[in-house]
């Protein structure tokens, strides 16, 4: 290695890698895992959204991260996202295409997907 | 992708208790859960809150597990990683604040008392990072300091920034640094030389060894550094042998950087060259005293030598060398990153920065805790340590280890710095803060580190070889209940004596732990030479155990377990008792306390 630019590059590679153990994020993005959400598909969700948060570069100010049964098991998988500062929101029966358009238009574009979330279900 | 990382301590402490084996496990479970493209397994070094080791952490959620057994790894596999749910009974919440403690049970680390009062500078890697992965080290701005110094400052730019943030020596003797290395920058020769004092030798501290194993890339930044700032091309990191893990990662560390270019010729393409080498100590105390480490580091036998001339001028190999201990180089890069100005505005006037202290002793968190400069005493004990263990109350703790003093109770409230502990006669010391609580012996106290160094006195000077053996033989006179009154004044007068002729720092400091407890604790001195007694019974020749002819109900207990037969049958039967009650032989009592500890009926005094 012999400039900065080969230094930064190392850096920019392993940023997303260690990020993870930083906390104080803006963002946390939480999926219910306990067995039912995961019979009903949350284990690919949840890898979805790792995949999309990295890519998109968000990697910085949102966590991904699982959490046990929310208890509202017939909604199963449901992803919450909480900020601070701002009303929770809970988006029910995700799949991995849904979890991508949370990615791009709640995430990165900072508006809520509503047709996903529990208020927009009548059960 | 990976989407959790489960970070387990690789520190001494923690590898002691089988975290090697905890790691193995995981990666077995993870395996077996089908999580291997999920879940991160990384090796760390140091969290700190050794005593309740093997620590794991599992993020990106910051779950603090204590504890942890290779039992558990399977269920922290199953429930956390593939469920989302934290096993509760393993995680450590002591928030101190049983409110929150109750309401939420996944408190993140940092808001744990341990660690929220902590501000980590020097540790800010430490369990964190994979300390054998140099590009983990980059992630987190490392080398980025030294990119900034080759090609941004001149050698003056570097040492006015260390000048001007204040930093001093985290060794001991708290010199301020940017002066140290402006005395040896201008000096002229072919070769000079960057040295890292890593000799760690004060006992029950391991500040050093914990930067070595959990962040050893920052120590080789920081000494590149320095070897720039004072125009050294050569340095050695003089690590005792007792530090095999430390040794290694070093190493390690070492070859990843050569291999990068960090290392080596021509660095950045700045034309600066730098080369470091590991030297193995012996463990010898007196090699942590700079110019007997660097005599060391040549080959010979471990002695000081007379200063002046300084190491400025004239050090390792009769070259200019610069000498600095770890912690002190570790703050080099965030200085260098963050500026002057941020750093001194961590502390007090005239120590900035933060200090990191092993704690041990008599308190419920032993470990390793990274403090601002002024903190109190009150914090780090009862805050952050988590207070004194069995509702014990404190009554002194020992900075400075074996060349240091003691604080007393009602001295908590000092805020810890420099000028402070120096102005009550302790000093700070590399770190290491032992907490007594009442049922220690302070003259007793004296004598364990009076041993400690009559054994490590290297014996090139007489004060000192002959010196402390004295002292030493006062004190043992003391504590057996035949010292005399004129004892104390002679003690005081030879303690003098020995800091004034001696030849180096170990001999000049020796005397302080006998010369503090005299300061604040002459009254138990007092106790010892015309009561005969020890007032917190720790002195054997001092104490006598006696059972209770009225309380003893006979059951023999006492006289079963008594290692030395010294405990028979009486013919007396108490009122209200069938058995008759035993006694005590006090000249074959041996005053290990068995019989008390057994006695359930509280008969067994202690007098
Ligand atoms: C007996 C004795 C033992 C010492 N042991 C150590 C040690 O283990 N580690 C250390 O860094 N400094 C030790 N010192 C202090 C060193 O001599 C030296 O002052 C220090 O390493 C300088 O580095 P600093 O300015 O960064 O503190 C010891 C001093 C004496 C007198």
């Amino acid at each position: 290695m012999k400039t900065l630019a080969e230094l930064q590059a190392i850096k920019e590679k392993m940023k997303n890698k260690v990020v993870l153990r930083e906390g104080g994020e803006a963002i946390r993005v939480v999926v219910g895992m306990a067995t039912c959400g995961i019979s009903a598909g949350a284990r690919p969700v949840l890898n979805t959204l790792v995949e999309e948060v990295n890519n998109s570069g968000l990697a910085s100010k949102v966590t991904v991260s699982q959490t046990g049964c929310i208890g509202l098991c017939q909604y199963e998988p449901i992803v919450e996202i909480i900020e601070a500062g701002k009303e929770k929101v809970t988006y029910v029966k995700i799949d991995a295409e849904k979890a991508k358009r949370i990615v791009k238009e709640h995430l990165d574009g900072g508006k809520v997907v509503t047709e996903f979330t529990i208020a927009n279900q009548n059960a | 992708m990976i989407r959790a990382h489960v970070l387990i301590c690789g520190g001494t402490g923690c590898t002691s208790s089988g975290s090697l084996d905890i790691q193995a496990a995981f990666a077995e479970n993870i395996e077996k859960a089908g999580l291997s493209e999920e879940v991160k397994v990384v090796q760390t070094g140091c969290f700190g809150l050794c005593a309740l080791g093997p620590v794991v952490i599992v993020y990106p959620d910051g779950t603090f597990y204590s504890r942890v057994t290779t039992d558990d790894v399977k269920e922290i596999v199953e429930e956390h990683l593939l469920k989302g749910r934290i096993v509760e009974r393993l995680v450590y919440n002591d928030t101190g604040d049983d409110n929150a403690e109750k309401a939420n049970v996944n408190v993140s680390l940092n808001d744990t008392a341990f660690y929220k009062t902590q501000n980590r500078v020097v540790l800010r890697n430490c369990g964190v990072i994979d300390p054998e992965d140099i590009d983990e080290y980059i992630a987190m701005d490392g080398y980025a300091a030294l990119g900034k110094v080759l090609t941004e400052m001149t050698p003056e730019d570097v040492i006015k920034c260390v000048t001007d943030s204040g930093l001093r020596g985290r060794g001991g003797g708290g010199f301020p640094t940017g002066r140290k290395w402006s005395l040896c920058a201008p000096n002229k020769a072919p070769q000079k030389y960057v040295v890292c004092n890593a000799d760690e030798g004060d006992p029950g501290a391991f500040m050093d060894r914990s930067v070595l194993e959990g962040d050893p890339h920052c120590l080789i930044e920081a000494m590149t550094i320095a070897g720039y700032a004072i125009g050294a091309t050569k340095g050695f990191v003089y690590v005792r042998a007792e530090y095999p893990i430390a040794v290694k990662r070093l190493q390690k560390a070492i070859d990843q950087a050569k291999e990068y270019g960090l290392l080596g010729k021509n660095i950045f393409d700045s034309g600066f060259d730098f080369d470091l080498e590991i030297r193995l100590g012996a463990g010898a105390f007196v090699c942590g005293e700079e110019t007997a480490l660097m005599t060391s580091i040549e080959g010979n036998r471990g002695e000081p030598r007379p200063r002046p001339p300084y190491p400025a001028v004239k050090g390792l190999y009769n070259s200019p060398t610069v000498e600095n201990n770890v912690e002190t180089f570790a703050n080099i890069p965030q200085i260098i990153l963050r500026g002057a100005e941020w750093f001194a505005s961590m502390g007090t006037e005239n120590s900035k920065g933060t200090k990191v202290f092993a704690l041990g002793g008599n308190i419920e968190h032993t470990g390793l805790v990274e403090i601002p400069m002024g903190t109190t005493l009150r914090e780090i004990i009862h805050e952050i340590g988590g207070g004194i263990p069995n509702g014990k109350k404190f009554k002194a703790a020992q900075t400075g280890g074996p060349s240091g003093g003691c604080i007393p109770a009602d001295l908590i409230d000092t805020p810890v710095d420099y000028d402070n502990l120096t102005a009550i006669g302790c000093m700070m010391g590399s770190g290491g803060l032992i907490v007594m609580d009442e049922d220690s012996c302070m003259v007793d106290m004296a004598k364990f580190f009076l041993e400690f160094t009559v054994d490590e006195s290297c014996g090139k000077c007489t004060p000192c070889r002959v010196g402390t053996k004295r002292l030493l033989e006062l004190l043992d006179k003391i504590t057996m209940g035949k010292g005399t009154i004129e004892d104390i004044d002679r003690l005081e007068e030879l303690c003098n004596y020995i800091k004034q002729n001696s030849l180096c720092g170990l001999g000049q400091t020796a005397p302080n732990p006998v010369l503090a407890t005299l300061k604040f604790f002459r009254d138990e001195y007092i106790a010892h030479v015309v009561d005969k007694k020890c007032p917190a019974g720790v002195c054997k020749d001092l104490v006598s155990f006696v059972i209770d002819q009225d309380k003893c109900i006979g059951c023999g207990m006492c006289a079963r377990n008594c290692p030395a037969d010294a405990i028979t049958k009486t013919d007396y039967i108490a009122p209200g008792h069938k058995l008759p009650s035993y006694v005590i032989d006090a000249e074959k009592c041996v005053k290990c306390g068995v019989c008390m500890g057994n006695c359930k009926f509280k008969a067994i005094e202690k007098r």
